[in-house]
């Protein structure tokens, strides 16, 4: 089984509106790949599928070739897959430090103990120090999370997710609000820590998506169009026409897709 | 991102151990002070205060594990102390009788014991969710078991309660427990030991994840923890405690009423903990110990000592949610920068203001609670070492220009005092 994670015929509705509207796709391990589409296409919603914040309505979903359809969230995190939010998701009162070793304490085999200080565990702490320093946040190690600046604060997310040691990585619009500056920094960021791993990634910032994916998923209206490389997608007819709304009569990459 | 590289590297192995002697020195201090206190203190009245402060300080500990580190606001926590008290209780009748050999040092532990029994059967439902749904269960519960009371008369003595004799179980080393002094030091040993465990629970990773459940239980879910199983493994080892200080009240009134188990012992436990500070280890303590004192205080000198609590609850909610042990840390910067003289001025116009504001409320409040409670006849009660004519409009208009003055003074300073607390805090 070569596919880290494996969608098929994955839907789901609220009450009587469908959402994703029988979503088949299969992320090859060892690629980085990104999922992108117009506002509304469903995208949040099938990283909150494939993480288990919510129940699929039809279909399965498999993460390194087991089934973890109707699985909890913290369940589908111990098989190797971890994510990160949109809306920046950290625990705002402990410290930056303590925010990444969360990231790390299951999979370091502490689990549930609650007969040893975790603050004597030497291998935890230099773990989380190496997170904290590719994050660029090892001066404010001590500072509780909530009072770090946006960009410090979307790092974090990202350091916080990829703790743990997980293999299969989704991050949810890691460069969402950020400056020009701030964002090749990021990307730097998710490049470095995703070597070897499988990244899929919601990003409306194109540039961003040419730049790291390998592949690429256009989800519109809670249906996958096309799955390619950048180029195709870049050529893709169908693609130009879901971002665009109009059909091009062909020549030249839309606009929205530079 | 744009940091600087503050590559920094910790001697992290030198810091832990200096942290270490650190935490040890801590410790061997309180065990000190427990040691020497009733030594110290030469007022015969004040053991029993002590006691009855020790078992507060563990009863509060542990509802802080809830409250403070696991987010859990529970209004039935005295369930567990209630439960492990008349658990406690009944193993000492039964050793008493000599039908089990139990003494009386190692009855907290059985107390203990029933805590985790009880928290185990309803934290396995009450867990699963934080927040109000959390707090509506918990209540439930109180409410259940205050109804159990009186149903199961049996097992809660009904109305009298369940009584015991703490001098007829089996000795252990001799010891007898004929005199509260004696009490004492059994509740400052437990005290010590079980405010150590735990203070080491909230450093292991099941302690520190209560704190990540606590602050987002949705980011726990999604590095690998399920968020009701860390919030019960917190609120069993909670329960425990509360049945280790029910325990200890068994031995120390050797008395337990279905009132031990009720809404209201569990607010007063709510209350201490937050004037304490929910967000220190140590605010429990510090809330327990002014809370048991006002208790004995007040409640020799007025009858309306509990609605003093409740203001002072009120004033800690509005005024300075993060507690006693809040404001005091508040205070660190500043101390170590050696900027606190700086405050002196500031803090004694607060203390003016509070000061007269205190008394305009408790000369109000005291003259209200004579009118409706003193015989007819009675027209005069001294009050701040005065004798005031209530039945005439003075008093009034003096006690409410007070609270006026006051209330207007900690307007004033109140800002100033802030932002010079500010300032002594800014970095040099």
């Amino acid at each position: 089984m070569s596919a880290a994670i494996e969608l098929v015929d994955v839907r789901k509705a609220f009450g009587p509106t469908p959402i994703i509207r029988g979503v088949s796709l299969a992320i090859e391990a060892g690629t980085r790949q990104a999922l992108i589409g117009p506002n509304g296409a469903g995208k949040s919603t099938l990283f909150n599928l494939i993480t288990g914040k919510y129940p699929v309505s039809g279909g399965r979903i498999r993460v390194k070739g087991e089934d973890v359809t109707g699985n909890r969230p913290h369940e589908i995190n111990r098989r190797g897959l971890s994510r990160s939010f949109q809306v920046t998701n950290i625990f705002p009162w402990l410290s930056v430090f303590e925010n990444v070793r969360c990231g790390l304490l299951w999979s370091s085999g502490y689990r549930y103990c609650f007969w040893r200080r975790v603050d004597a565990a030497r291998e935890i702490r230099e773990r989380t120090e190496r997170v904290l320093e590719q994050l660029n946040l090892t001066g404010r190690r001590q500072v509780p999370a909530g009072v770090l600046s946006y960009a410090e604060q979307r790092a974090l997310e990202i350091g916080i997710t990829i703790a743990g040691g997980a293999d299969v990585i989704l991050l949810d619009e890691p460069t969402s609000g950020m400056s020009r500056s701030e964002t090749e920094q990021v990307v730097q960021l998710i490049r470095q820590v995703t070597v070897g791993k499988t990244l899929l990634m919601v990003e409306h910032d194109m540039s961003v998506v040419f730049d790291l994916a390998d592949r690429i998923a256009v989800l519109v209206y809670g249906q996958v169009i096309a799955h390619d490389t950048p180029d195709r997608i870049r050529a893709n007819a169908a693609v130009q026409e879901a971002y665009l709304g109009v059909p091009q009569s062909g020549g030249g990459p839309a606009p929205a897709l530079r | 991102m744009s940091l600087p590289a503050a590559a920094r590297p910790l001697d992290v192995t030198a810091a832990g151990r200096a942290r270490w002697l650190r935490g040890s020195a801590v410790w061997l201090l309180a065990a000190a002070l427990l040691i020497v206190l009733p030594v110290a203190v030469r007022t015969p009245a004040a053991i029993p205060v002590m006691n009855q402060m020790g078992i507060a300080i563990i009863f509060a500990l542990s509802y802080n594990m809830l409250l403070g580190q696991g987010g859990m606001l529970s209004f039935g926590h005295a369930v567990y102390f209630g439960l492990g008290g008349f658990i406690a209780a009944h193993a000492l009748n039964l050793a008493g009788r000599g039908a089990l050999w139990i003494p009386v040092p190692l009855l907290p532990v059985v107390g203990g014991l029933g805590g985790l029994i009880f928290a185990i059967l309803f934290g396995s439902f009450s867990t699963r969710r934080a927040g109000t749904v959390f707090a509506m269960i918990s209540l439930g519960i109180g409410e259940m078991m205050a109804a159990s009371s009186l149903i199961f008369d049996k097992f809660f003595g009904g109305e009298e309660g369940i009584t015991a004799n703490r001098t007829k179980a089996p000795l252990l080393l001799g010891l007898s427990f004929s005199t509260d002094r004696q009490v004492y030091y059994l509740i400052a040993f437990w005290l010590l030991v079980s405010a150590i465990l735990m203070y080491a629970f909230s450093r292991t990773p099941v302690g520190r994840m209560a704190n990540a459940v606590r602050d987002n239980p949705e980011r726990a879910e999604f590095v690998g923890y399920s968020a009701p199983w860390v919030r019960f493994i917190a609120f069993c080892v909670a329960g425990f405690f509360a049945g280790v200080s029910g325990g200890l009240f068994a031995i120390n009134y050797e008395i337990l009423t279905a009132a031990n188990m009720g809404l209201a012992a569990s607010g007063a436990v709510l209350l201490m903990t937050y004037i304490g500070g929910i967000g220190y280890f140590v605010g429990p303590v510090l809330g327990a110990v002014i809370f048991t004192f006002l208790q004995s205080m007040l409640s020799d000198y007025t009858g309306v000592w509990l609605l003093y609590l409740g203001l002072l609850f009120l004033a800690t909610v509005l005024f300075v949610p993060m507690g006693l042990a809040g404001v005091l840390m508040m205070h660190a910067p500043a101390w170590r920068a050696r900027r606190l003289g700086r405050l002196v001025v500031p803090y004694a116009l607060v203390a003016i203001g509070a000061i007269l504001a205190a008394v305009g409320v408790i000369g109000l409040l005291e003259m209200i609670h004579f009118l409706v409670t003193a015989p007819a006849a009675a027209t005069t009660e001294r009050l701040f070492w005065t004798v005031v004519a209530v039945r005439t409009p003075l008093p009034w208009l003096a006690f409410a220009a007070l609270l006026a003055a006051g209330a207007l003074a900690l307007r004033w300073a109140g800002p100033r005092t802030a932002a010079a607390l500010a300032e002594a805090n800014r970095p040099a």
